[in-house]
């Protein structure tokens, strides 16, 4: 039996846009129900079981992160919301509700085809291996025993530094806030001190990365957070 | 309980204290028993000191008085030229305050504090132009005698025999920070003096040397240690009270002093003043103003003014109140303000009658809780006291209009007519009851004086008309001699009994008067919209309650003070010099004061909870009209009204002005975000639609393939275009709200040349960055921007391979930022100009770009309080620097990160 197509929802309220993207994941091999606001959007996926949402944040009918949150009540499924730029704050706002990844308008079907790949592979795989070794460049991870190797020697991470490793490769290719970070890692009486995780990522890139100024495995989102690139 | 926890209210006063002073120039007295003592040498010795250590000491006045020693410690000291001021046709020099505030010194030298000034300086006293110079935040070294100190005034003229009348507040003495003692023994002065050390006037020799007896010395010494050793004292509660330390006063005691309108009630003030202040208690000085005494003079009033105005210099709180009952009024102002102790004056009056009760005793009698503490007033001068003509007083009573005593004689003759045909029907003792009508009559009508006379005339016409035998003033039987004496006592009796009365009914409405007039100005100012209307209320409610006229000096933000309000019917001459100054110093001046008194208006401070909000200036048709207690009272209700109402006002503008700029910034908001939104959502199509048109089955040829890229293509850099576009639209409305955050710099370097990726593939890029950089707060997005730009713009002038460095130098308070690369550089002199919009490097080259991407670079990086450079490399290339503010980093807490690891160790 050949693999179920994976099944995208789409909510986007320009048609030409909606149609672009629609184009793009059919030619991916995605099947794709379309909406054009936030309330059909809601129904559709709680009755087409989708696989993915492909949200766009400027919806007339109502807040996205409100939808997020309705989403996130009772599905797991990945989220990557659509915004034009200067927009951080709405980014942010939707990535705090559980949306796992921003693109920002416009963009090439190359972008919005990588990262609809990266979330549906990283379910995939969330679902199918429970493995607890990670390996990227030259690291290798394994949190079952605690152990961070560099090209085979270990490497020697603070306790914070490694909270923040684990937690990063186990969420690959999504965007996590400051918040989230701060959040997970040192607790919620820190949520607003984000110069403490700005510091630590320096402080990890510098440990992990081959050159801490131009990054390749922990990027910097501007204004937004940090996403964790395994390859 | 009463535990030992502080009272939060002095715990408050306490810090208020501690702010003031803080912020204070410091006081340090050199404090002695006599001239002679070497308070001055002592002072310019400790000035030295100072100077050694590096301090700016200047000297305000030092006098010498030509004596050798002292003499040579001036040398090497900076001296402030004193200011000439003509007095009469002298030219008397007098210390410079407007100097010394100019020159600002750290300490200045102010000898003898108890000196007073010329007449027409700017305070009176020497120890008021030191009070100006500590609050504006210069330390004061100053030198003061144990005879000038207020309380101990009269105390010292006892023992010595000779007042001195230039004085010095005690509380400038106790909030002195600094009392060092210069003693010396009575003989080593006497010796000093016999070698001619000490300097003496001329004139007066001999009182001085009667001055200069050895037993006055000694009592003079022994005063000076004494108090120096209260002072201390006084601090050592302080210090027990800072420590909180078990309170040495559980319950506080407090004091009210009560004076009258007779001699001595300084002395009571001073006594009081004493007594409170060893024991540190709050005290009360108070006037009762009974009917009786609001007939006395003007000039018996004045002394009652000034002792009040004493007793509030000596630290009291003063009242003066009205009541028919002096003993009542007191005892309830007492219950009222929780005071236990009274202090009332000695009568003198020999007790020549036995039914007589001293004042003491009858607040005693009414009051058997209260304490009541006799103190002596003057001695007794019973010469003196009987010379003094107290029915003075009584004439003024007696005293009214002619047409009043007219009016009473026709009363009395109408009381005649009327008596005449009854004189057959009715007793003659009926007949006098008519007269007795009359009496009353003339009394409510017109006052004492008439009704007196009425009384008198009365008992005349009856004796003359009725009486037998009538139609004349024989009197055939003597019992109706009873009859006159009764008649005219009950008439006097009556009369003064009306007239009382009256007077107080009088007293009454005025009172009332007075408040309905502050009610009305409330209440016309409630309603008043603008500052003119408020002056002109003011004005109205001044000229009917103060017969003054006024002027409204409003300050602006800056705390200048701009020109008086204009008001229909014009403003007195206001003086702007003394307006800056009592609003710079939130105390009144002018007339009535102690600042300028010369100057005819009075200048008013208009304090308000949030800011003083300027000066209320009036120019009074009767100075002496506003000096009165109950005045100033109502004249601050006025100047406070006032100052909330601007107050209001200012605000309402605010308010207003708030919701104009939110509208139009929401406006401004939701109009770029419109048009960022249609501009944008086509562009995001094109470029979505030709990526799709790639993707087609059947697949397009190389040539179709190759319009649907440059279709794409230009659809983004039209996309850039915009962005830029609106971007600088945008920052130049102000519609930019930073968010900015505390983050190392080499994130947002990385995160640019991510962004700016494609560009930048045909160059090599070079980071040059310290490990240990501080971090910095600035909006990630928008510097992120910044170096974009620059990387973007580094890679469109320079030729493919070229080297762009980035790299950063910290200074004191900034941080530069530099984008470097090794192509051909600017044009020479064009550094400034490509910052401006819409201009580019080379006008005529095919690069594309509308030049607004640097002009977007400065408006960031300025948002941010930084600047941003242009300049050409010594090689070759060009070199863009921008630099942020450093600030104050947050720490990182890496002491959390220890605990963690020991317990991960473990």
């Amino acid at each position: 039996m050949s693999e179920p197509l994976p099944v995208v929802i789409v909510i986007e309220d320009e048609p030409k846009i909606r149609r672009f993207i629609r184009m793009s994941l059919e030619a991916e091999g995605c099947q794709v129900y379309e909406t054009d606001s936030m309330q059909r959007g809601l129904i559709e996926a709680g009755t087409r079981k989708p696989d993915m949402v492909v949200l766009d944040l400027g919806l007339p009918d109502g807040d996205g992160v409100d939808f997020i949150r309705d989403l996130r009540a009772w599905s797991d499924i990945p989220i990557i919301v659509l915004s034009a730029r200067t927009t951080e704050a709405d980014k942010v706002g939707a990535l705090d509700a559980g949306a796992d990844d921003y693109l920002t308008k416009p963009f090439g079907a190359a972008e919005l085809l990588a990262r609809v790949r990266a979330q549906l592979r990283r379910r995939s795989s969330a679902v199918g291996s429970g493995s607890t070794v990670f390996e990227f460049g030259k690291i290798r991870v394994d949190l079952g025993k605690r152990i961070v190797e560099l090209s085979g020697k270990p490497l020697h991470l603070t306790p914070i530094e490694y909270r923040l490793l684990a937690y990063l490769i186990t969420h690959p290719d999504s965007v996590l806030t400051h918040r989230q970070l701060l959040k997970t890692v040192w607790g919620p009486s820190h949520a607003d001190d984000s110069h403490y995780v700005r510091v630590y990522m320096g402080l990890l890139r510098k440990k992990i990365e081959d050159d801490p100024s131009q990054p390749r495995h922990i990027i910097t989102e501007a204004g937004v957070g940090y996403r964790f690139i395994s390859v | 309980m009463n535990d030992a926890r502080p009272d939060p209210d002095e715990l408050l006063g306490r810090i208020k204290e501690e702010e003031i002073r803080a912020t204070r120039g410091k006081l340090k007295l050199f404090f002695g028993a006599s001239a002679g003592v070497g308070k001055t040498y002592a002072m310019l010795s400790a000035a030295r000191q100072q100077t050694e250590q590096g301090t700016d000491v200047v000297i305000g006045v030092v006098e010498t008085h030509g004596r050798k020693e002292t003499e040579a410690l001036l040398t090497g000291l900076a001296r402030l030229p004193l200011k000439e001021v003509a007095y009469r046709d002298k030219v008397l020099k007098e210390f410079d305050i407007d100097g010394a505030l100019a020159r600002k010194p750290e300490l200045i030298l102010m000898d003898e504090l108890a000196h007073s000034n010329v007449p027409g300086s700017r305070h009176p006293k020497r120890w008021q132009d030191v009070e100006e110079l500590q609050s504006s935040g210069i330390d004061v070294y100053s030198t003061v005698n144990v005879q000038h100190l207020e309380t101990l005034n009269d105390v010292v003229g006892g023992i010595t025999g000779i007042r001195v009348w230039e004085t010095v507040p005690d509380h400038v003495f106790d909030a002195a920070d600094q009392v060092v003692l210069v003693d010396l023994t009575p003989d080593e002065l006497l010796q000093r003096l016999k070698e001619g050390k000490v300097y003496l006037p001329h004139q007066a020799e001999r009182a001085i040397q009667n001055f200069f007896r050895k037993g006055n010395l000694i009592a003079l010494r022994e005063l000076a240690l004494r108090r120096t050793a209260d002072r201390v004292d006084g601090e050592m509660i302080q210090y027990r009270r800072d420590q909180s330390v078990a309170r040495a006063w559980q319950t506080r005691e407090s004091f009210l002093a009560c004076i009258g309108p007779g001699d001595g009630s300084d002395r009571i003030i001073r006594s009081a003043a004493r007594i409170a202040t060893r024991l540190d208690v709050p005290w009360h000085v108070i006037y009762v103003e009974t009917p009786e005494l609001r007939h006395l003079s003007e000039k018996r009033r004045l002394p009652i003014l000034k002792n009040l105005k004493l007793a509030q210099e000596t630290g009291a709180e003063t009242a003066s109140l009205a009541g028919s009952d002096a003993i009542e009024t007191i005892v309830d102002y007492a219950r009222d303000h929780n005071l236990s102790n009274i202090v009332v004056g000695r009568d003198h009056v020999r007790d020549w009658r036995p039914w007589y009760r001293s004042f003491a005793d009858r607040v005693g009698k009414h009051a058997p809780d209260l304490d009541v503490i006799q103190v002596a007033r003057e001695e007794a001068r019973p010469d003196q006291r009987q010379e003094e003509p107290t029915d003075e007083s009584l004439l003024d009573r007696l005293n009214a209009p002619w047409q009043s005593f007219a009016m009473s004689v026709v009363f009395c003759a109408l009381a005649t007519l009327i008596a005449m045909p009854l004189h057959s029907v009715f007793d003659l003792a009926n007949i006098a009851m008519l007269f007795l009508m009359a009496v009353v009559l003339s009394a409510v009508r017109y006052g004492l004086g008439p009704a007196v006379a009425a009384a008198f005339l009365n008992v005349a016409a009856f004796d003359f008309f009725f009486v037998p035998p009538r139609f004349s003033f024989a009197v055939s039987d003597v019992q109706y001699l009873m009859t006159f004496a009764v008649m005219l006592a009950v008439g006097l009796v009556t009369a003064k009994l009306t007239a009382g009365l009256k007077f107080q009914a009088r007293v009454a409405s005025r009172r009332e008067q007075r408040v309905r007039a502050l009610y009305e100005m409330s209440r016309d100012l409630s309603g008043a919209l603008v500052p003119e209307q408020i002056a002109e209320i003011s004005q109205r409610f001044a000229e009917t309650g103060f017969g003054a006229r006024t002027a409204i000096v409003l300050a602006d933000e800056k705390g200048r003070l701009q020109e008086p309000i204009q008001i229909p019917g014009g403003v007195p001459a206001v003086d702007m010099g003394i307006s800056q100054w009592a609003f710079d110093h939130g105390a009144e001046a002018g007339c009535g004061t102690d600042t300028l008194a010369g100057s005819p208006l009075l200048y008013i401070p208009l304090k308000a909870p949030m800011r003083t909000r300027g000066v209320l200036v009036l120019e009074p048709r009767h100075q002496r009209r506003l000096m009165a207690p109950e005045q100033r009272r109502l004249l601050d209700t006025f100047a406070r009204l006032t100052a909330i109402s601007l107050e209001r006002v200012h605000y309402v503008d605010v308010a207003q002005m708030t919701t104009v700029q939110m509208e139009s910034e929401r406006l401004r908001n939701s109009l770029l975000s419109a048009i960022s939104h249609d501009l944008r959502t086509p562009l995001a199509a094109l470029v979505g639609l030709a990526d799709s048109m790639s993707m087609t089955q059947p697949p397009l040829t190389a040539q179709q393939c190759e319009i649907a890229m440059s279709m794409r293509e230009e659809s983004l850099r039209m996309n850039s275009l915009v962005d830029n576009l609106l971007d600088m639209a945008r920052l130049q409305a102000g519609a930019v709200k930073l968010n900015r955050q505390w983050q190392p710099l080499e994130e947002v370097v990385g995160s640019a040349i991510k962004a700016t990726g494609a560009t930048l593939a045909r160059h090599r890029v070079s980071v040059n960055l310290p490990d240990d950089l501080p971090l910095l707060q600035f909006d990630a997005v928008l510097i992120e921007r910044v170096l974009s730009n620059l990387l973007e713009n580094a890679a469109k002038y320079t030729p493919p391979g070229s080297m762009i460095g980035i790299g950063t130098t910290l200074g004191r308070d900034y941080e530069d930022i530099s984008v470097e690369d090794d192509g051909p550089g600017l044009p020479a002199g064009k550094e400034e100009e490509i910052f401006k919009k819409f201009e580019r490097g080379q006008k005529e080259s095919a690069t594309t770009g509308v030049g607004l991407g640097l002009a977007i670079c400065r408006a960031i990086v300025e948002a941010h309080g930084g600047t941003i450079r242009a300049e050409n490399r010594r090689g070759s290339g060009a070199r863009f620097v921008f630099s942020l503010p450093r600030g104050n980093p947050p720490s990182v807490d890496t002491a959390e990160e220890d605990v963690l690891q020991e317990e991960s160790q473990k």
